[in-house]
């Protein structure tokens, strides 16, 4: 149904030239998988496909198509990025169409994988369940108990903004904390933080395809590519890897939609989000602001005010 | 005289194992969270981990660092000293490569010891292996090793090569090298049923392997395409991100860089992607390839043009790492295909 009415706006939005292309998903070749998707011709719309394996935050794409009039399918966090990436100027919003979608939340194909013992060969949703077969096998299981950690931490599914909706809103239901990772790092000792931390990222292969997959993340040149100053070292040394993984979530403060697009990209499977998160949270509580929700409200970090919360500054 | 196919007990392959680390650096997938793995120095047998099919990071990595001190520097008083980091000192066992990643290692010694130079680092890290191959039982269906001249039992680059028969390890000895090992007190004599049931996975194993992908004449179709609007398409969706190039067994650019501090320092190397930006970037601030089209189609061309000219192999082992973990869902398979079809 939502991907029926996401090809029927498609195809109508290139027939009338409203758009020079969608950015979408397709098919993906594995099981499990969606792949992003360009298309020009509205022919090629049925290409498009709505399920629960629509992972990427696309909203990463604009800046590649910044001088075309693009439509763009848009989850509850992607359209948060959208609308950060708006407040920062990096297009200008009357060239973008956004289909949204309410979202189902994604699910973590690597949690499936490991949750079956042999190879899944071919795998499709039945209601709130994932199908998955593979030589000898066939297993029902239930999509809510596979989702990435960042959809169950997410509040905001709906899309904030969007000229469409592919379906009627869902109905957002508050955090808990059992599913709220930043609560369960704060909760450990500062000992017991720093050797998850140190744990994680020693993992890192300096890929950046955390940094690649973030929409925000779009300078020109990286802190970590920069060689005049050099502010870190290129290779494997656990400082660097730790400098790297900190400043990196740093320069999320208040422009996170905690979509999670870091750490779904991230081949060694190093937990990322739970620091977004505790930014995220911090940054919430401190100054009442949620990245891309309100399309005329400064991120704190961007805006001064008189009266600005500072009992934090010690 | 060479020893014929030994067997190995499950139950002895800890022993066996410490044997060999008695006198060798051990190497062998560790398990670094769950489901993730990387060739690493072993401390204690129970780390060695070969349930993963294809660790993530390739074993090159034994053999080319990701990140690699070439030589340290100090000025102490007015004295230089410079400290060679050339030579490893103890010889060393690469355990339970698959085929793939050890025909890999056959395609970077063309380029760490070809014609033109010679790689001191890599060669005797190389000189220095013993390499241990394990045979694929079980090829994923993103396997496609056996349509680049590889194949699940694969023995070629192996010293000694073991299948896994359930309960015990079918042990070959392939080289002299290898036959060094056939000595071990830990090995028993295999048995006709032994070689009987590694026949019957073996033939399973290559049916199952992909060799539908045909790749002849690939270099000369590239060569018609430099210009083709095909590399617009085909970076469309690229991230830019280094997935493919650092997981991959063959890819082996570098980039050198000097850690300094005042008086003392160390020149290293690094890994570097041809994907990323940095990459061709010239110190003018000019960039010959500015543009995803240019980068994925240097990724493409070197693999399947380039190195077929200069070494006379594809530069792709299909081994179905960058398939698995592009965070795009890029998929090589499907990009060959299409050049085929050009």
């Amino acid at each position: 149904m939502i991907q029926q009415r996401i090809r029927e706006k498609a195809k109508e939005l290139l027939s009338k030239k409203e758009v020079d292309l969608i950015i979408g998903f397709g098919e993906g070749t594995l099981p499990l998988r969606a792949t992003p998707l360009f298309i020009r011709n509205p022919e090629e719309a049925d290409r498009l496909v709505w399920n629960s394996f629509c992972e990427n935050n696309l909203a990463t794409y604009l800046h590649k198509f910044s001088r075309f009039k693009v439509g763009l399918i848009v989850k509850g966090c992607d359209s948060r990025s959208v609308l950060a990436l708006s407040l920062e100027k990096r297009f200008q919003p009357d060239r973008l169409f956004l289909i949204g979608v309410p979202c189902q939340r994604m699910v973590d194909r690597r949690r499936v994988k490991k949750a079956v013992h042999g190879e899944i060969l071919h795998a499709h949703e039945e209601g709130d369940k994932i199908i998955v077969r593979g030589d000898g096998f066939e297993l029902a299981l239930d999509r809510n108990e596979f989702l990435y950690p960042s959809c169950q931490a997410c509040v905001h599914r709906n899309p904030a903004k969007a000229d469409v909706l592919a379906a009627d809103p869902v109905e957002e239901v508050p955090l808990t904390e059992a599913h709220f990772d930043a609560k369960k790092f704060e909760k450990m000792s500062p000992e017991e933080r720093w050797a998850f931390f140190e744990k994680e990222s020693s993992r890192c292969i300096r890929c950046y395809a955390c940094r690649e997959a973030c929409p925000m993340c779009y300078c020109s040149e990286c802190f970590v590519d920069s060689s005049n100053p050099k502010w870190i070292e290129k290779g494997l040394a656990p400082p660097d890897l730790e400098f790297y993984h900190i400043v990196r979530a740093y320069h999320q403060t208040g422009r996170c939609s905690g979509c999670g697009a870091c750490e779904r990209a991230c081949p060694m499977e190093i937990r990322l989000t739970y620091l977004t998160q505790k930014l995220n949270d911090d940054v919430k509580d401190l100054f009442e602001f949620e990245a891309g929700m309100n399309p005329d409200h400064l991120p704190p970090l961007s805006a001064y005010a008189i009266d600005d919360r500072q009992e934090f500054i010690k | 005289m060479k020893s014929g196919p030994a067997k190995l007990e499950k139950k002895d392959f800890r022993p066996f194992l410490q044997d060999i680390m008695g006198k060798y650096d051990l190497f062998a997938p560790v398990r670094m969270a769950e489901g993730v793995s990387a060739y690493r120095k072993i401390d204690d047998p129970d780390e060695v981990d070969l349930s993963n099919l294809n660790p993530q990071k390739p074993v090159k990595e034994v053999f080319f660092s990701q990140s690699e001190v070439m030589f340290r520097y100090e000025k102490i008083e007015d004295r230089n000293r410079v400290t060679s980091t050339e030579e490893v000192e103890r010889e060393r066992v690469v355990l339970g490569a698959r085929p793939c990643d050890i025909q890999a290692i056959s395609l970077l010694d063309q380029v760490f010891s070809g014609k033109e130079y010679t790689d001191v680092y890599y060669l005797h890290k190389r000189q220095m292996t013993t390499m241990i191959g394990l045979a694929c039982n079980d090829p994923l269906t993103t396997c496609f090793c056996s349509s680049v001249e590889g194949g699940p039992f694969v023995r070629e680059g192996s010293d000694i090569f073991l299948v896994d028969l359930g309960e015990s390890y079918l042990v070959e000895f392939l080289t002299e090298k290898g036959e060094a090992f056939s000595r071990n007190p830990f090995l028993k004599e295999a048995d006709k049923n032994d070689l009987t049931l590694t026949r019957e996975i073996e033939e399973k194993a290559s049916r199952k392997a992909d060799a539908s992908l045909s790749l002849d004449g690939i270099d000369k179709r590239l060569d018609e395409m430099v210009e083709s609007p095909f590399w617009d398409r085909l970076q469309e969706k690229c991230l830019g991100c280094r997935v493919c190039t650092y997981l991959c067994p063959t890819c082996h650019c570098f980039d050198i860089a000097d850690e300094a501090l005042t008086n003392k320092g160390q020149r290293v190397r690094n890994w570097d992607s041809c994907l990323s930006t940095l990459y061709s970037l010239e110190t003018s601030g000019h960039n010959p390839r500015p543009t995803g089209r240019e980068r994925t189609r240097q990724r493409l061309m070197h693999k399947f043009n380039y190195f077929p000219k200069n070494v006379g192999k594809i530069a792709c082992v299909g081994c179905g790492r960058c398939i698995i973990h592009c965070p795009a869902n890029s998929d090589i398979r499907q990009t060959l295909k299409e050049i085929n079809a050009k």
